[in-house]
């Protein structure tokens, strides 16, 4: 049996390079698709201690998580089309119309 | 070594039944594309195929060999690494639908609690396969094509599963085995949900991008769409992710609503002479081989000829064998996996008529078909399903349940029909149609 | 070799798979790279889903993130991409201030998780999987439909609202 550390540990991995990649990366897409990682991460450990507890309710959040993850990819790319459109940028701190 | 020996005792016959699907599967996908042609040329009039072996039958292997030898172009500023990657997305996904489907009680790779689940994701995954290839190949034809594809493939494989799921909520699980087994006491459940059949039908056509929904390899719009840039081996991989994804849907389809392996009137007693319908079927093919071997044209001809006839008695044989009492057991897997493909067979004959008759549709109205009516009819006969499961549950004899829901979808259709057939009074200057249709 | 051997290996098979994934999505340069990338990540976590018994969530995180949310991705970034932004900067200047706050998290996370295996109350205890039969769909769906009706309707009016969101966000003229 695989002790449950091991997931927990790989659920920590890929939340961390999602944080990091949130953080450093200019491309708006990319920081979207790090926000894809961190969710996943989350699911991992729902998912774990789902078995591990032996009680499906964590599978089931799991579910909503990625209900919600469809809903945030569907707007934020809603978002950066328009964005697009409008300054014909992709780069996240070009977004500087507010900064004034 | 002995821990590898265990392992292959515990896997014997799911690792024997995938090679022999990874072997089967690219040959079948040949004679489909045989099958094609001569259908085709049958509908148009002409013999199509008769060079290569005796009418033909040696097309399929005569077409691999020229395609594997043939030049392979990767143009200079594609991605390589995607464009050699993407093809082989495509028919990874299809072979791997396979694992899950059932084509006898016996022959399974896998029994999976999830089955039709994974089949449906598996396959959801051939997308990527067509857009990365046409975004790799950096042509603007494979990029619309891809496009195009993909719109196409989501909007349809919304309608497709949902038509699934009226067929689940009938059987009750997911499981390909357990599907069947539901079906067979009763009815099959195309005479259940026939409106759930037709949904599938028209969305699987769409799905495998095929005419009259062949948009994205439009030849006189976008010359070969996604494939544009691609030659030799890899486009033949493309083309037999093609038509082994054409197999997938024919056989999901038979799993679901067409009873899978089981016979036809297999509840009905004084019927149960079709059990001879097999192997009479392959003996009647193979006395016409031999019929025909000595009026071939050439000598080599005749043999090829006369080979098949003998292909055709072995096959006679096996499907006999279950009339020996000693292999009496065999009965259900030997003729189960001939009703599965004849079945199979019958629904892509199906396929091809349909190609044959209807001219391609535009893009907007195939977007159009898809969310205006598919996918709503197809919500709308989940509902109908629940209904008659209800109604079923309450004693209600079949024919008042099946007439009540049925005709309440069927009108549901004809509504939506006359929506979409509506002249709209569009408001707004003249000229200005972009705004005005969006 | 057992079934259990085989959950094992795939299971570390299918971690490794996940991290490489993910270090290379936030890493390369190209933006469909990256998404390739994401792909196989996300489908490594599929393959983790699965090790852990949980076939439905393996489904839905195929069909749903794989084969619609990340097909979403790529069109969009076909729709958007830039020749002119590959050769631009592609990371930001806050690199190092992001891996010191990166570091403190994953030593404060690891820590803990450190710790707790330390109690050993962090290991699948052996019969614990008792009330989770190994193929729970159904225990899923009953729970799904009778215990979380009401978030499930929420979270069905949230797809609708998004989606009505993403069709104004993109219209030509609001």
């Amino acid at each position: 049996m695989i002790p449950i550390g091991h997931y927990l540990f790989v659920s920590l991995a890929l939340f961390i390079i999602g944080v990091i990649g949130v953080l450093t990366r200019r491309n708006v897409i990319i920081i979207l698709m790090s926000i894809e990682l961190i969710l996943n991460a989350v699911n991992i450990n729902l998912v774990a201690f789902s078995r591990h507890w032996a009680n499906v309710d964590g599978q089931i959040f799991t579910l909503f998580i990625i209900t919600d993850a469809a809903a945030e990819a569907a707007v934020g790319l809603g978002i950066i089309i328009a964005f697009f459109k409008n300054r014909e940028t992709v780069l996240a701190d070009e977004m500087d119309l507010l900064k004034w | 070594m002995s821990a590898l020996l265990e392992f292959l005792k515990t896997y014997m016959w799911p690792l024997i039944f995938a090679l022999v699907i990874v072997g089967v599967l690219p040959l079948l996908a040949g004679y489909v594309v045989l099958m094609e042609r001569k259908v085709m040329a049958d509908m148009q009039a002409r013999l199509g195929p008769m060079r290569v072996g005796p009418h033909g039958l040696l097309q399929p292997i005569a077409d691999a060999l020229k395609l594997l030898i043939k030049e392979d172009i990767i143009p200079e500023n594609a991605d390589k690494l995607v464009f050699w990657f993407a093809p082989v997305i495509s028919v990874t996904a299809a072979m791997l639908a396979y694992s899950a489907l059932a084509i006898g009680p016996f022959f399974q790779i896998a029994e999976l609690n999830i089955g039709l689940l994974f089949i449906v994701a598996v396959s959801s995954m051939g997308i990527f396969g067509i857009i990365l290839g046409g975004w790799a190949s950096n042509s603007h034809y494979s990029l619309l094509g891809a496009l195009r594809s993909t719109a196409q493939m989501i909007s349809y494989e919304t309608a497709a599963g949902l038509a699934l799921v009226g067929g689940v909520l009938l059987a009750g699980t997911l499981s390909t085995q357990k599907i069947v087994q539901a079906q067979q006491g009763g009815t099959w459940f195309v005479f259940v949900a026939p409106i759930g059949f037709f949904l599938y039908l028209v969305a699987s056509i769409a799905e495998t991008n095929r005419a009259p929904f062949d948009l994205p390899e439009a030849e006189s719009e976008l010359v070969a769409g996604y494939m544009t840039e691609y030659s030799g081996f890899r486009w033949a991989v493309y083309f037999l992710a093609e038509y082994a994804n054409m197999i997938v849907v024919a056989s999901i389809a038979t799993t679901l609503f067409l009873g899978g392996w089981l016979r036809p009137f297999g509840s009905i007693a004084a019927l149960d002479f079709l059990d001879f319908f097999p192997p009479l079927c392959f003996l009647g093919v193979a006395g016409y081989c031999f019929y025909r071997t000595p009026k071939q044209p050439e000598p080599i001809q005749s043999g090829v000829m006369a080979l098949f006839g003998g292909l055709c008695l072995l096959l006679a044989a096996a499907m006999a064998l279950p009339f020996v009492p000693a292999f009496a057991a065999s009965k259900a897997g030997v003729h189960g996996a001939f009703w599965f493909l004849l079945k199979v067979s019958l629904y892509i004959y199906s396929f091809m008529w349909i190609r044959f008759t209807f001219p391609r549709f535009r893009f907007d109205q195939l977007m159009k078909l898809g969310w205006y009516f598919m996918i709503p009819l197809s919500i709308v006969n989940v509902l109908g399903l629940g209904v008659y499961k209800v109604l079923r549950q309450l004693q209600w004899s079949r024919w008042p349940a099946f007439l009540l829901t049925t005709g309440g979808t069927l009108l549901v259709a004809i509504w939506l029909v006359w929506l979409a057939q509506r002249k709209v009074a569009v408001p707004g200057p003249v000229g200005d149609m972009t705004e005005a249709e969006g | 070799m057992t079934p259990t051997q085989i959950s094992q290996i795939a299971f570390y098979f299918f971690a490794g798979l996940a991290v490489l994934g993910a270090i290379l999505t936030v890493t390369v340069r190209n933006v469909v790279h990256s998404a390739i990338f994401l792909i196989t990540s996300l489908l490594a976590t599929a393959g983790i889903f699965l090790t852990l018994g949980a076939q439905f969530v393996f489904a839905v995180q195929i069909i749903l993130y794989v084969g619609g949310i990340m097909v979403l991705f790529i069109f969009v970034i076909m729709l958007v991409n830039l020749d002119v932004a590959l050769h631009q900067l592609q990371f930001n200047r806050q690199g190092w201030v992001a891996g010191l706050l990166a570091l403190v998290l994953a030593s404060q996370l690891g820590f803990a998780i450190w710790f707790a295996r330390g109690e050993g109350s962090l290991d699948i205890p052996a019969g614990r999987t008792g009330a989770l039969s190994p193929q729970n769909v159904e225990q899923f769906g009953l729970a799904l439909f009778e215990k979380y009706a009401l978030p499930f309707e929420i979270a069905s009016v949230l797809l609708l609202v998004a989606l009505i969101g993403a069709v104004v966000m993109t219209k030509k003229r609001v």
